[in-house]
């Protein structure tokens, strides 16, 4: 198996050492050969894609992602190619209308080879919430991929594809990169357009890239950044040139090492890979200083409040009338119940419950309102941290990938999981999960990397400086158990 | 904080779900649980903070007046489980 990077395909395009078309059939190839195990697509487009690339054979190399394949997850609406969330509710729906980075990417001259698996509606951690099938960590096969994003995780990981995108409302990019040994980025609140991003938390809901390098996220980023006025939460913010800034270097840069996480469960050797990283960072010459987050320990809480509260307001849309599943019913309100009841799957309802109590007349003020009122001080903890530091260090997550069904049962225990990536979408700050080793079990361990508000810039370069210096290839996954 | 299978009952009726009794059982003490972990927040002295419920604190985003294409009927409709050329149809709102 030989995987490339974006970056050695645009290469070989460029001096015209290889086709469109050849790498579309290369990636067509792996997802025949792999996929049947990993189970990282739900729809494979291969014709589309493939007559896509021939065409592009023909043309000059032009656009920054030229004859580049990749994928999507499935919660991004593409015109003309089922999106169903991993949803009974959208089994069968056909988008008449692109997402806005489905656009960006097409306009790139990218070739989209498929839609990933996730879990349902993005709610998950294991990609085990999806409708229609499991997938699973091309590292070790009987291991979840992490979720929501899983699939778009796997493919990437596996080398079916050199990039794909996925969505992270409370660490649903970096949870599953890291679980993988991708790289997940989870851009600022507003960098990118959730335009067509089939909605779950509007608040925390942000798109981004995995790739198999940080340079190769930093292309990904530059092309589906920036404004977009059919998004009123997109943000008219400059968008720097990400790529060039990455070789600068860490020197004199101020890393915050949060203190404090051992109550939070961490794998011992998680928390020694992350150790030998932040030595990485400082022998690379940057600063270890020490941070504190005093309310982290309260982000799963609310959260998981806050979340299913906008998840509850979101999903009421899903109601039978005008796209999607409609079950039968004698009565307008019987047709909305069975419709919901029958399309939902478990954890969907668990969330829409969860949401609809929080802001239920009498709980409003002790649930939701406290959660928002919690929100603000996690976010002042990073406002705080960063005149210290320039750069958060964590583990992206407390413990590598765990045994698919081991959590299934238990969605506390599932929600926990989460603890180190929920802060930055509640403060809507950017942040990356970079590999940083492999545990003796053989299963990959994420650096999360997390840079103020609008600062991709630095977070890139402080993780492609990481990633130069860490002195190893991450090894390709053995696609079985 | 104990949710009863009572309340399970109540919340799904707002949220427009039918839950069997075997849902009802399962959700009950699920939810009891997840709520009982979100109580730690009432431990934190919260006086005079400020919620936020977007990290982005934008306001009032306008854009020019300007009338664009949006989804022609046809292709809306297209994507509606059932409709005639003009509507979309769902059972009787009122009875007779």
């Amino acid at each position: 198996m030989s995987v490339h990077t974006v970056k050695e395909i645009l290469a070989s395009l460029r001096r015209k050492e290889s086709k469109p078309s050849e790498w579309t059939e290369t990636a067509l190839r792996m997802i025949e050969q792999h996929d049947p195990t990993i189970g990282a697509f739900l729809t494979v487009d291969g014709e589309r894609a493939l007559e896509r690339a021939r065409r592009l054979d023909g043309e000059a190399f032009d656009g920054a992602l030229f004859g580049v394949p990749y994928a999507l997850k499935d919660n991004i609406c593409t015109r003309n190619l089922k999106t169903t969330a991993a949803s009974r509710i959208l089994e069968s729906y056909i988008p008449p209308y692109d997402a806005t980075v489905a656009q960006r990417l097409a306009a790139t001259q990218g070739v989209l080879l498929g839609k990933t698996n996730l879990d349902e509606f993005a709610m998950g951690s294991s990609t085990e919430n999806s409708a229609f099938q499991l997938t699973r960590n091309p590292y070790d096969v009987k291991r979840v991929p992490g979720g929501s994003s899983g699939g778009s995780a796997a493919a990437v990981a596996a080398g079916m594809v050199p990039f794909a995108l996925g969505s992270d409302t409370g660490g649903s990019i970096r949870q599953p990169a890291s679980f993988c040994g991708v790289v997940g980025l989870k851009p600022t609140y507003g960098r990118v357009s959730r335009y067509g991003l089939i909605a779950f938390a509007s608040s925390l809901d942000q798109i981004g890239p995995f790739t198999r390098s940080v340079e190769d996220a930093a292309f990904v980023l530059q092309a589906i950044s920036g404004h977009d006025e059919r998004d009123s939460t997109s943000a008219p913010q400059d968008v720097p040139d990400f790529v060039r800034g990455l070789e600068g270097g860490v020197k004199g840069l101020r890393i915050g090492l949060v203190t404090g996480l051992d109550e939070h469960g961490v794998d011992a050797e998680v928390q020694a890979a992350v150790g030998k990283a932040v030595q990485t960072l400082q022998d690379a010459g940057a600063e270890v200083v020490e941070v504190h987050l005093p309310h982290l320990r309260y982000a799963v809480a609310t959260y998981y409040l806050i979340a299913p509260a906008e998840a509850s307001s979101n999903l009421a849309r899903y109601d039978g009338v005008r796209y999607g599943r409609r079950a039968a019913g004698q009565s307008l309100a019987e047709m909305y119940e069975n419709t919901r009841s029958e399309g939902f799957g478990m954890e969907v309802k668990r969330r829409i419950m969860i949401g609809t109590y929080a802001l239920s007349s009498g709980y409003y003020d002790a649930y939701y309102r406290r959660a928002q009122q919690v929100r603000t001080r996690i976010r002042e903890d990073f406002e705080q941290a960063f005149k210290r530091c320039d750069v958060i260090v964590m583990p992206t997550t407390p413990t590598t990938a765990f045994p698919l069904g081991e959590k299934v049962d238990n969605p506390l225990q599932m929600y926990l999981n989460d603890i180190f990536t929920i802060p930055a979408n509640l403060a809507g700050l950017p942040a990356l999960s970079v590999p940083c080793g492999v545990s003796s079990e053989g299963l990959p361990i994420g650096l999360q990397l997390l840079a103020h508000w609008w600062d991709e810039a630095t977070l890139l370069r402080v993780g492609h400086t990481y990633e130069q210096a860490r002195g190893f290839a991450m090894p390709l996954p053995r696609m079985g158990a | 904080m104990k949710i009863s299978e009572e309340t399970v009952r109540h919340v799904a009726a707002l949220a427009r779900l039918s839950l069997s009794d075997e849902e009802v059982a399962h959700l009950a003490p699920q939810l009891s649980e997840i709520i009982g972990y979100a109580e730690q927040l009432q431990q934190l002295n919260l006086d005079d903070v400020a919620p936020t419920s977007h990290s982005l604190a934008r306001t009032n985003v306008f854009r020019e007046d300007e009338p664009w294409p949006g989804l022609a009927r046809d292709v809306a409709l297209a994507c509606a489980p059932d409709s005639t050329d003009e509507y979309v149809r769902v059972p009787a709102v009122l009875e007779g």
